[in-house]
């Protein structure tokens, strides 16, 4: 059961990231890019973490997961904008359509 | 398929869905048409691979991977930063830029 339920989560963690670095290929400005790998990549991420708290499954090892995906998710959305305010000029606005 | 069998299976499937999305982080990096493109990329990149450190930790059964984890989840913070502070200055002196 905890095989199961921990395959399952890494395979939809996977499937994130790779949607992810999909956006990042296809949109077409920097804003958009930063919206698909930012949010997509961290929710990847945190589910793999998570499946390896599941498989492994003592306390220190929760621990450290809770801290890594805590830092990404404190550290994700400062780190996007501070990106998008230093390349946002006259040449590149976001896009209104 | 035991329940192992069905781990081991969404492991590997999982290695090469990470190992792709790494391919395209460095597609985009490459080709990136601006400095800040790069950067979204490079920050991509960076948890992507703390999602493969994850993989290995369970595939390897080692939890020393985990902390390596942890770590590029704030060298990885700190580079975006740097990055983003450094555009920010580019920008702000153009005459220096290139």
């Amino acid at each position: 059961m905890t095989e199961i339920a921990a395959g399952l989560l890494v395979l939809t963690g996977a499937v994130f990231s790779l949607i992810a670095s999909i956006g990042l290929i296809r949109m077409p400005d920097i804003f958009t890019r930063m919206h698909a790998s930012t949010k997509a990549g961290v929710l990847g991420s945190s589910l793999i973490l998570i499946a390896a708290g599941v498989v492994i499954g003592d306390g220190g090892t929760w621990a450290r997961i809770v801290v890594a995906i805590f830092f990404l998710l404190l550290t994700a959305p400062i780190g996007a904008h501070m990106i998008g305010r230093a390349s946002l000029d006259e040449h590149h606005r976001p896009r209104h359509k | 398929m035991t329940p192992e069998q069905f781990l081991d299976l969404a492991i590997d499937v999982s290695f090469a869905l990470v190992m792709a999305s790494v391919a395209l982080g460095f597609y985009r990096i490459v080709r990136g048409p601006s400095f800040g493109d790069r950067v979204v990329s490079l920050d991509m990149l960076t948890v992507s691979i703390m999602g493969f450190c994850g993989l290995f930790a369970i595939f390897s059964d080692d939890t020393a991977f985990l902390d390596v984890a942890v770590v590029l989840a704030l060298v990885g913070f700190l580079t975006t930063l740097a990055l983003a502070r450094f555009a920010e200055r580019r920008r702000a002196r153009p005459e220096e830029s290139e």
